[in-house]
């Protein structure tokens, strides 16, 4: 028995690296049976290995096996742990419970989502900001969002995403066929625009120095970074989309977790409205993870080269694509955005940020840069010098940690680990407890601050 | 204190009056002032406000995405019925278009859907994300119930939002290289999908068809069933079983024929079988129920139409090991891929009710309703034929496929609408082999349907 956050998703399917199978395949020709005529799509031959996050959870996995008694602490997938409030989860067993009854009960919705949630997100979120209610689609979360993104987009379209960033942005242009071949050499896909985004940068791109591509996918607050681009960049951001006429895909899905006054919303900047999509989540805002419930917005002025407007086929797409987002879950939305569920979820939110504080607080005073963490429920802690997967291994073998290794999230995240501030503050208290002991043992293997002077004991 | 206050502690800063001016001016609009002279100019200069240009990005759309011929077929019939209702304030329209279920959901299948919600405020019933193949319990019981003794295990199965999503997914793993075949007619989400994913060419208005897709024309001649012989080969075989539209449910002996023909040329089957529990014969229910189809084929299936879920959203996608690509890679391993990173999982509140509708008393309760709408469909089949119609489907789907000949099917569907303020869905949206039929579609509370088949006769006697 084991307190843990395991999260179970396990691919069902043996995940051999691709020229492994090919391989034994090869071998075994006449051992396997059919095989139809149909070529496997070359754009899912291009895919490196397994997304991100399965793989961390096979690490888990294996590590678990390993040390059976061992009590596993994940701060790696970012995925909630606190109950939702039950304002919000009564409300969606009612209208579970209506569904039985003739005056309740409800069959298709709209695909663009119930009107109502649509009006409440517009108002919640994006108040003076213009957005209307039929620029809002809801959606199942930003992920199947970010595909359908990509199939309205199409495979001929270029695409620039910071570095380090949220894998689902290049693994979906990967599968559309938006990029090349990676590279291991650069370890990046070929025809995609890096924009670097580091502690020496003030996490933000050198535009000046960034190529004009169709899309600029961009995350703010940033996963993994946690760090919230100020109003100055994202004007910046929006200028240069601007000039080059491209479309800035804004991810704000972590917008609940910002401390200052950042922007919660690219349209807060002046001019976004014209160059930006903006998609975000009720995920990590309101504990929807395994509920399933987003939402993009897609300004009405938003055009295509040849004027037609990128609302209409993206309607075309969800009403030809997907169904909508579950009735309930909708109604749970709704709930969410009332008064006193937004206090609920507030309350919750600085749950996290309290656990995320532990953890800034543990690794600085263990002499390590920390970067993030202030409006965001991620930490980017530095390890000058050492690979992040073996980081991520040596922290795992020796605490029971998992973590997610900054080079999951692209070369610009090598010499990183993203800690996730998600998870029981006894867990974090305890993850906190077991990393000062492992630091102050001095027997780890990768060094703070790039300083010369290893702790490594032999 | 607005909404967002307390969301956050800071003010939002409102989106300003700034606005930058359009970089590019139309060419021949300038600010100018008149020169001023005594002479009689001929001067065209004149001072014009500088013009508001719409900003356009420099993002060229998606060639794939104009091919497409007006909105989705659906939309389109609730748009002319909001266009009908406008007309008629007063008109008591029937839906028998959109195939919208109507009954309240079994109780046994809310309540452990109301119950899952609950828990998910308790600290040991809350979940955070699943597993994005679906959840264990849920896996096994379709398996069980479902594929039992056809050689499909709860690993083979893939739980979803729903066929349309399905669809998509199976789409963006096939790729814009392969070509596919579909019946004419065909639910429109196949054909769509595939425009959108690049696989066909522009669409051929002489024959209402996109270039580059087989279509496999089902017609009462043959008995709904393609003439296989005439098909040419493609790398995907869209096929949907009992039909939507038409209603027909093929036998075992044409669904060996379809593997067969597909193993033969080394095709993958997409076999819909979101309506396989209306089956009132011994057809079959699953194309798995065919020696070899697990070589050949996908299996896609949705809890729609079984349990009211049309707007709670629950399905699944079977994709068998045994299935691969030309160069022996599992299908399976990369639909796992794209389930991974282009979906997050169906609702664990939906599946929730989908392992609810598979207990024993689930499954009772949907035969119930399942029951009650081809009650529906009987009485709308009973109706047609009285009128004089030729009439198929209905006896194995939620579908009634009534032949108008001679008529375009729009017509008769406006007509219809117009005289009898029922919505139907015109044939040829289909596809052209839909021209000269209108689906009725039998899901709607008893009183309507019946009030419907009162107006039907009353006002549509030959």
């Amino acid at each position: 028995m084991f307190n843990v956050t395991l999260s179970s998703s396990v691919p069902c399917v043996n995940p051999l690296p691709p020229e492994n199978v090919k391989a034994r395949a090869d071998s075994q020709t006449k051992e396997l049976g059919h095989c139809t005529k149909v070529s496997r799509n070359v754009n899912l031959e291009k895919l490196k290995n397994g997304y991100l996050f399965p793989e961390i959870s096979i690490r888990e996995l294996q590590h678990f096996e390993k040390h059976p008694s061992a009590k596993l602490i994940s701060l790696g997938i970012g995925d909630t742990t606190v109950p939702i409030p039950e304002l919000i989860t009564s409300h969606m067993s009612n209208y579970a419970r209506g569904l039985s009854t003739a005056a309740g009960y409800r069959g298709y919705g709209l695909e663009q989502g119930n009107e109502i949630l649509r009006k409440a997100i517009a108002d919640t979120f994006y108040k003076n900001l213009k957005v209307k209610s039929n620029e809002v689609f809801v959606s199942d979360g930003a992920q199947s969002d970010i595909s359908r993104l990509q199939l309205l987009l199409g495979s001929n379209v270029t695409i620039a995403v910071q570095d380090p960033t949220f894998p689902a942005y290049i693994d979906s242009g990967v599968i559309i066929g938006q990029t090349n071949h990676y590279s291991e050499a650069t370890q990046k896909y070929q025809n995609v625009v890096y924009m670097p985004c580091g502690p020496k940068s003030n996490f933000f791109p050198n535009l000046a120095m960034t190529p004009r591509t169709d899309v600029i996918f961009f995350c703010s607050p940033n996963n993994p970074t946690g760090y919230a681009a100020s109003r100055k960049q994202l004007q910046q951001l929006v200028d240069f989309a601007k000039s080059n006429g491209s479309i800035i895909v804004f991810d704000s899905a972590y917008a609940a977790f910002i401390k200052d006054d950042s922007p919660r919303s690219i349209f807060e900047i002046p001019g976004a409205r014209e160059v930006a999509i903006e998609i975000s989540s009720f995920s990590k805002f309101a504990g929807f993870t395994g509920v399933r419930l987003g939402w993009t917005v897609i300004p009405e002025k938003l055009s295509y080269s040849n004027g037609f407007p990128v609302i209409n086929d993206f309607r075309r797409i969800v009403t030809t694509t997907f169904n909508g987002a579950s009735n309930i879950v909708q109604a749970g939305g709704l709930a969410c955005l009332s008064s006193a569920g937004l206090k609920d979820l507030r309350a919750v939110i600085n749950y996290y940020k309290e656990n995320v504080k532990i953890l800034v607080d543990t690794f600085a005073s263990a002499g390590f840069n920390v970067y993030g963490g202030e409006n965001a429920p991620y930490l980017w802690v530095h390890f000058p010098g050492s690979k992040s997967w073996d980081v991520f291994a040596e922290i795992l073998e020796n605490t029971h940690i998992t973590t997610v290794p900054g080079s999951g999230f692209g070369p610009g995240g090598e010499e990183y680990l993203r800690i996730s501030g998600f998870g029981h503050r006894e867990n974090i208290l305890e993850a906190s407890k077991r990393l000062q002991s492992f630091f102050n043992r001095g027997k780890q293997h990768f060094h703070l601050n790039g300083s010369s002077t290893s702790q490594e004991l032999n | 204190m607005t909404l967002t206050h307390q969301l956050s502690s800071s003010m939002l800063s409102s989106s300003s009056s700034s606005f930058f001016a359009p970089l590019n001016l139309h060419p021949g609009t300038r600010n100018a002032s008149l020169p001023v002279t005594k002479r009689v100019s001929t001067c065209k200069c004149v001072a014009t406000p500088q013009e508001q240009i719409a900003y356009k990005t420099n993002v060229s759309r998606n060639s794939n995405m104009s091919k497409l011929q007006a909105g989705y077929l659906f939309p389109e019939i609730a748009r002319r019925r909001g266009a009908h209702l406008q007309k008629y304030p007063d008109a008591q329209i029937i839906s028998l278009g959109i195939g919208d279920t109507t009954e309240p959901i079994p109780e046994v299948i809310t309540a452990a859907m109301a119950k899952r919600a609950y828990d998910l405020s308790t600290l040991e019933g809350y979940s955070g994300y699943g597993a994005e193949q679906g959840e264990k319990p849920l896996r096994a019981a379709i398996a069980k119930t479902y594929y039992s003794g056809l050689g499909i295990g709860e690993e083979d199965i893939f739980v979803s939002d729903g066929a349309k999503c399905d669809i998509s997914r199976l789409q963006i793993l096939f790729g814009s290289n392969i070509t596919i075949a579909v019946q004419d007619p065909s639910y429109p989400a196949y054909v769509d999908s595939g425009v959108i994913m690049g696989q066909t060419g522009q669409f051929n208005t002489d024959v209402q068809k996109y270039g580059n897709i087989e279509y496999m024309r089902c017609n009462p001649e043959n008995g709904f069933f393609p003439d296989l012989s005439s098909v040419g080969r493609t790398d995907v075989i869209f096929f949907c079983s009992p039909n939507n539209p038409t209603g027909a449910s093929a036998t075992r002996e044409q669904l060996t024929q379809l593997v067969q023909f597909a193993k033969k040329n080394g095709s993958i089957i997409v076999y819909d079988s979101a309506y396989a529990m209306y089956i009132s014969d011994d057809n079959p229910r699953s194309i798995f129920e065919i020696p070899g189809a697990e070589e050949v084929a996908i299996e896609t299936s949705s809890f729609s139409k079984y349990a009211g879920f049309t707007g709670v959203r629950l399905g699944w996608t079977v994709v068998p090991k045994q299935l691969l690509f030309s160069d022996g890679f599992p299908v399976a391993k990369d639909f796992n891929r794209i389930v991974c990173t282009c979906f997050n999982g169906a609702s664990n509140l939906s599946q929730a009710g989908g392992l609810a509708c598979l207990s024993p008393e689930g499954l009772e309760a949907m035969q119930k309703v399942i029951g009650f709408y081809k009650e529906n469909t009987e009485i709308i089949i009973e109706t047609f034929t009285s009128l004089g119609y030729s009439v198929y489907g209905g006896r194995n789907a939620p579908y009634v496929w009534v032949h108008f000949p001679g008529r375009s099917s729009w017509d008769m569907f406006a007509e219809i609408l117009e005289k009898t303020h029922v919505v139907t869905t015109p044939g040829s949206g289909f596809g052209p082999g839909g021209e000269g039929f209108v689906r009725v579609s039998a899901f709607g509370h008893r009183e309507n349907i019946l009030e419907a088949c009162r107006r039907f006769k009353q006002l549509l006697s030959k």
